[in-house]
Parts: C-alpha cells; sequence; structure tokens
C-alpha cells in the first residue's frame, strides 16, 4: 500500500514554531540578576506537593529570589527528576531543593551537581543514604506511622486486631515506611524503618496496592471485606486511598465499626476526620519543609554556610475522638493548619 | 472445536475456567454479592474498552482513553460545583467535551494522517494537561446526587446491581448491534483489514474513521460519569494506567491489534477476566504483585492463542 506524506510547508513550520516558542518566552521573563533556586517534587499534580512549591514560591518571593519548579511525571518518576535538576542547574540555580521519588536512584545525580558547587537539601522524604544530601527536611513517615498504630491499638482495647492494609506500590520507602511504623505502633510484629519491604504479620488479613489513587483503593478495600469481613482496622497510605477504603466501607455498611487511620493531613482529610469519616490522620506540614528550605538557601547565599543533617518538621496526630494516653489534636485544630483546598 | 472459533469462545470459556477455579478455592466467590462488586469494579474499563475496541478494529490505538475520562469527570464535577451549572448541564458538557475531543483524535488521523499512536499520544498529554489546571491538581468533592446516580443500585433477585453495571452491559448490547446488523458496522471491519480496499470499494474511510473515534470520545464521556459515580468525586489523579488497562481486556478479549478482527464482546469479556483475577485472588490471598504478575502471562497468552488461530485458519 503506498501512501504520500504530506510535506509541511514552510508557513506551517514557521506557524507551529511560534506556537511552540510564544509560551516559553512569556515564561523566561525573570530578574536575570537575583539569586535561583530549584525545587524538585516528585509529581508537580499531587496535591502535597502542589502545597510544597506554593509555599516555597511564597518564601522565595519574600526573599526576592528566583523559584523554578519541576516534578517527575508520577510516583516513582526518576528520570523525570534527573532532567529537571539539570534543567535548573543549566538555568543557573545555586540551590535545589528535591523530594526524591526514588531514594537509591537519584543519589548519583545529587553527587554530581553537589560537586559542581550546588547546595541540596531533601524535602519530605530523605535520600538513601541520607548523607548524600547536604540536609534533610522532612517528616518522619515511620514515626507518623507509629502514631496513627497507637491510636488505632488504643481504641481497638481488648480487641484481636484484624488489620486489612491498603499500600503504595511494592518496594516504596515512603510506603514501605508508613505501613512497618504503623504495625509497629499497633504492637505487632514490623520490619524496621531503613526496609522497603512492607511487613505482613499473622494480623494483617488482607493487603493490596492503590498507586495512591481513590478508585483502586476502593477496589482493594472491596475485595478485602470480600476476603476476610471480621476485619476491625484499616491502614490506608494517604488519604485519597483512604476516601476509597471509606467508600467501600461505607456501602458495605461497615463504616461505623471499622477503625480507618491514615496519613497527610490535607483539609480534604481533616474534614473527613471532623465528619467521622476516618478514626484519625497523622498530619504532614508540606509548607514549613518549603519554607524551612528556602531559608536555608538564603544562609547559603548569605555566607556559605550548610545545613546539616535531618530537620524534623513535625508531624502531629488527628483523631476525631481522643484516647488517653495517646497525644492528639482536634479536627479544628488541625484544619488552621492543614494544606491544600479548605 | 475449529481454530477459528478459539478466537470467539477461548476468553468466555478462559473466564468461565477461572471462575470455577476460584469458586474451588473460596467459598464467598460464587455469590451474587460479589459477581455484582466485581460488575461494579470493572464498570469503568469496560466502557472504555469498547471505544477502544472500535479503534483497535479500525488498527488504530487510543493512548488518551483514561486522559480523556478524568477530563470528562474533572469538567462534570467542577462545572456542576463551583460555576454553578446544573448537573444536566455538567454531564452534557462532559460528554460534549470528550466527544469533541475524539472528533480532534479522528481529524488528526484522517485529515492530517498522522498514526493514532502518535495522535492519542499527544492528545493523552494534552487532556492531562487541562485536566490538572482545570481542577488545580485537587479531587473535586461534593458532586450533586444527580452525577453519583450510576452508582446506585437496584435490587435484582438476590443482589443489588448498581445501574452503572447494567448500563455498560447495554452499551456493549449496542456496539454489538451497530458491528453485526448495521452496515456501517461492517465498513469498521472492512477499514481495519485493508484501508485501501475498502476505499476501492467505495466506502467513505475518512467519514467512517472519523465516526468510530467520535463514537469512542462519547463512551469515554460515559465512562467519566461512572467514575464519578463509582468514587464519588472528579478526581484528576484518575485515569493514569486505563490506557493500558483497556488494551488488556481488549486482547484478552480476542480482538487482533491488526485491526478487522476480533468482537466486541471479548473486550467485556476481558475485562472481567481481570476483575474476577483480581478479586479471586484477593479472596485467595495472593499478594497484589503476583495478581500484576498473572495479568501479563494472562496477556500473552491471549496474543499467542490469536496468532496461532489465524495459522491454523
Amino acid at each position: 500500500m503506498i501512501t504520500t506524506q504530506p510535506v509541511p510547508t514552510l508557513k506551517t513550520t514557521l506557524a507551529l514554531a511560534l506556537l511552540f516558542t510564544v509560551p516559553l518566552a512569556a515564561c523566561s521573563k525573570r530578574a536575570d540578576e537575583a539569586p535561583i533556586i530549584g525545587i524538585v517534587t516528585k509529581t508537580e499534580t499531587n496535591p502535597f506537593f502542589v502545597k510544597m512549591q506554593e509555599g516555597a514560591e511564597q518564601a522565595a518571593a519574600a526573599n526576592g529570589v528566583t523559584l523554578l519548579t519541576g516534578g517527575g511525571r508520577s510516583d516513582g518518576d526518576n528520570a523525570g527528576q534527573v532532567a529537571a535538576i539539570e534543567n535548573q542547574i543549566a538555568a543557573g540555580a545555586k540551590v535545589i531543593l528535591i523530594s526524591p521519588s526514588d531514594a537509591k536512584a537519584i543519589v548519583p545525580t545529587i553527587t554530581r551537581v553537589r560537586e559542581g558547587g550546588v547546595l541540596v537539601i531533601a524535602l519530605d522524604s530523605p535520600t538513601d543514604p541520607m548523607e548524600a544530601t547536604d540536609g534533610f527536611f522532612g517528616t518522619d513517615n515511620y514515626r507518623a506511622g507509629e502514631l496513627i498504630g497507637a491510636y488505632a491499638k488504643a481504641r481497638l482495647g481488648e480487641k484481636v486486631p484484624k488489620v486489612v492494609t491498603i499500600d503504595l506500590i511494592p518496594g516504596h520507602p515512603t510506603g514501605a515506611q508508613r505501613h512497618n511504623g504503623f504495625l509497629k505502633g499497633m504492637g505487632l510484629a514490623t520490619n524496621e524503618r531503613t526496609s522497603n519491604e512492607n511487613a505482613s504479620p499473622s494480623e494483617v488479613v488482607c493487603m493490596g496496592n492503590s498507586i495512591g489513587d481513590q478508585a483502586k483503593a476502593q477496589t482493594v478495600m472491596e475485595n478485602c471485606l470480600q476476603s476476610d469481613p471480621t476485619v476491625n482496622v484499616v491502614y490506608a497510605i494517604n488519604e485519597p486511598s483512604a476516601a476509597g477504603a471509606y467508600n467501600a466501607l461505607r456501602k458495605a455498611g461497615r463504616d461505623k465499626d471499622v477503625l480507618l487511620v491514615t496519613v497527610d493531613g490535607g483539609c480534604r482529610g481533616v474534614a473527613d476526620v471532623a465528619e467521622g469519616h476516618f478514626a484519625a490522620t497523622a498530619q504532614q506540614y508540606p509548607l514549613r519543609m518549603a519554607e524551612l528550605g528556602v531559608q536555608a538557601a538564603m544562609e547559603f547565599f548569605k555566607s556559605g554556610r550548610k545545613p546539616s543533617g535531618f530537620v524534623d518538621t513535625g508531624v502531629a496526630l488527628v483523631a476525631g475522638e481522643p484516647v488517653a494516653g495517646v497525644k492528639s489534636l482536634s479536627a479544628g485544630e488541625a484544619a488552621s493548619r492543614c494544606w491544600g483546598t479548605k | 472445536m475449529k481454530a477459528r472459533h478459539l478466537a470467539t469462545f477461548g476468553p468466555l470459556i478462559a473466564l468461565l475456567v477461572a471462575c470455577a477455579f476460584f469458586a474451588s478455592q473460596s467459598a464467598r466467590f460464587l455469590t451474587p454479592d460479589n459477581f455484582s462488586l466485581i460488575a461494579q469494579q470493572v464498570m469503568v474499563v469496560g466502557v472504555l474498552a469498547i471505544g477502544q475496541t472500535l479503534i483497535i478494529l479500525t488498527a488504530g490505538i487510543d493512548l488518551s482513553c483514561g486522559m480523556l475520562m478524568a477530563l470528562g469527570s474533572v469538567l462534570m464535577t467542577t462545572m456542576a460545583t463551583r460555576h454553578g451549572v446544573s448537573p444536566v448541564s455538567a454531564i452534557v458538557l462532559g460528554l460534549g467535551a470528550t466527544t469533541l475531543a475524539g472528533i480532534v483524535n479522528g481529524l488528526l488521523v484522517t485529515r492530517i494522517k498522522l498514526p493514532p499512536f502518535i495522535v492519542t499520544l499527544g492528545t493523552m498529554n494534552i487532556a492531562f494537561a487541562l485536566t490538572q489546571i482545570l481542577s488545580r491538581s485537587q479531587s473535586v468533592t461534593e458532586v450533586p446526587p444527580l452525577l453519583t446516580a450510576l452508582g446506585n443500585t437496584v435490587q435484582v433477585g438476590g443482589t443489588r446491581i448498581a445501574f452503572g453495571s447494567l448500563a455498560m452491559v447495554l452499551l456493549y448490547g449496542a456496539a454489538w448491534w451497530l458491528l453485526r446488523e448495521t452496515a456501517g458496522g461492517r465498513h469498521i471491519y472492512a477499514v481495519g483489514n485493508n484501508r485501501e480496499a475498502a476505499r476501492l470499494s467505495g466506502i467513505n474511510t475518512e467519514r467512517v474513521l472519523l465516526s468510530v473515534y467520535a463514537m469512542a470520545g462519547l463512551l469515554y464521556g460515559v465512562a467519566s460519569l461512572l467514575a464519578v459515580a463509582r468514587t464519588g468525586v472528579g478526581d484528576p489523579q484518575a485515569g493514569q494506567t486505563e490506557n493500558l488497562d483497556t488494551v488488556t481486556a481488549v486482547v484478552l478479549g480476542g480482538t487482533s491489534l491488526f485491526g478487522g478482527r476480533g468482537v466486541i464482546l471479548g473486550s467485556l469479556i476481558g475485562a472481567l477476566i481481570v476483575g474476577v483475577f483480581r478479586n479471586g485472588l484477593t479472596l485467595m490471598g495472593v499478594p497484589s504483585v503476583y495478581q500484576i504478575l498473572v495479568t501479563g502471562v494472562l496477556v500473552i497468552l491471549a496474543v499467542a492463542t490469536d496468532q496461532w488461530s489465524r495459522r491454523a485458519s
């Protein structure tokens, strides 16, 4: 079969070239002499990272520095992060703030840019090893898991735990830390904080992966309820997954007698705690991570001083019904510090 | 059984064998409630797969279907919650937008003669970006009840079936009728088999292709509504794996990726096979990593069967 390919005329080629360059030209207007900071998040669409970028933008504007933003296409997209770092360095960034998607795979790139005199700070989750960056400002995800685990254990009291875990994807550090920390808080057999594997003690009756997606989490919860209806505790990796799990529980008429706990502390999730949909969540502070990151960058521009080690930006338990012996914020208190759309 | 029947009945036999196996492993599998659940879990991918099948029958492929579904659901929900549009108008707008996107795909394929793979790779990215811009990357909540009505259930015999699952079955029936009983349906097969021969025999191939892409777009809009009904929100993060999930369903259903050969009902069976395995393996307590592994093996088996039946006939 013979097909003829139309040859693009000069006019269409020019038109296309214009089409692609006009928006780029519009984006590249900025003060040339201001120092430049780059922020590279896991994705640029997850509300948590959108908030983090906003926080960095506000702090950068307040300090009169230019901020470049970038990120991977999806959680786990290491190549996308490498490209974003390279582009930001090429644009003149002297400080990179990064939330590594793949804690190990990003290390060679970070080492290379640090050798070129660039300051690199990890936000939200550390690199592996943590010393590969100049500092790490973030949440202790294992601790976040421990908080909701301890809360669930206290709420269960004497009941034998029958646990469902809705996880991220196999082998994801953040996912494993939250999952294993949660089991630790529950007082069950678990893995240590450096493990990337989700522990499955006998009390865990069903496990599934949601990739953080609400619809997929709903499917996991539905199937887990079919496989073992005696479940009394559900742990979900993040609030969208918890929302999917809640849907499945509500449809099965089990939302009142199953404890659902999760991690994030976004405004939507805090509202879900207030309404009694989630028993508890562990709140993180992405704005604070970004602000501290920009502050450290300013210090570096002024004096050349670098931060060091882990700065915990804090995590707080948010619970609808407080339990004696477990410190928690009320949903009202958490709502004033939540991230995302109110 | 003759080899050419294997492509038609193979998927159905595979589904029945899988059901028999899981029924032997778990007492909870073979219950009306469990089947109702599987039907709800596959309805979104099932409806998307109708559009994907029509396009694959014309020897094309559509990578944009999942992102268009997310765009449609975010458009419907934002319009109805943030811009004061009535629920009915919001649904019409969403259906219109995905249909228009389908027409754009079709025009780029027919007029500018670009390969469907490339066109839909482009529109997939455009749709994803528009979805994020429109929703500011936030799930749209508190949607009016009309947008989630397809998630409601009706009592059928001993169980409750979601309206969305019934809608999926009805749409498959309509597509089956279109492909089997109408001239237009036969033209779709002709174009997929040999576009040049179809053109020489007097079929307006451009019009056939354009209507297929437009119909697919409309079906993605219906899937948008089903996704909202299932989750109760407009989720901008949805639809990221659906393009390949639909291709999986189509291939498992015995439709050839080379175009011109396939049965639309096969895609429904293909979607059900994935759902049955996911549900059944969970009931057996098999870790989810192995569920992914099994899906991969099934796809290769299905294509190998298709090739073998081709050679044999």
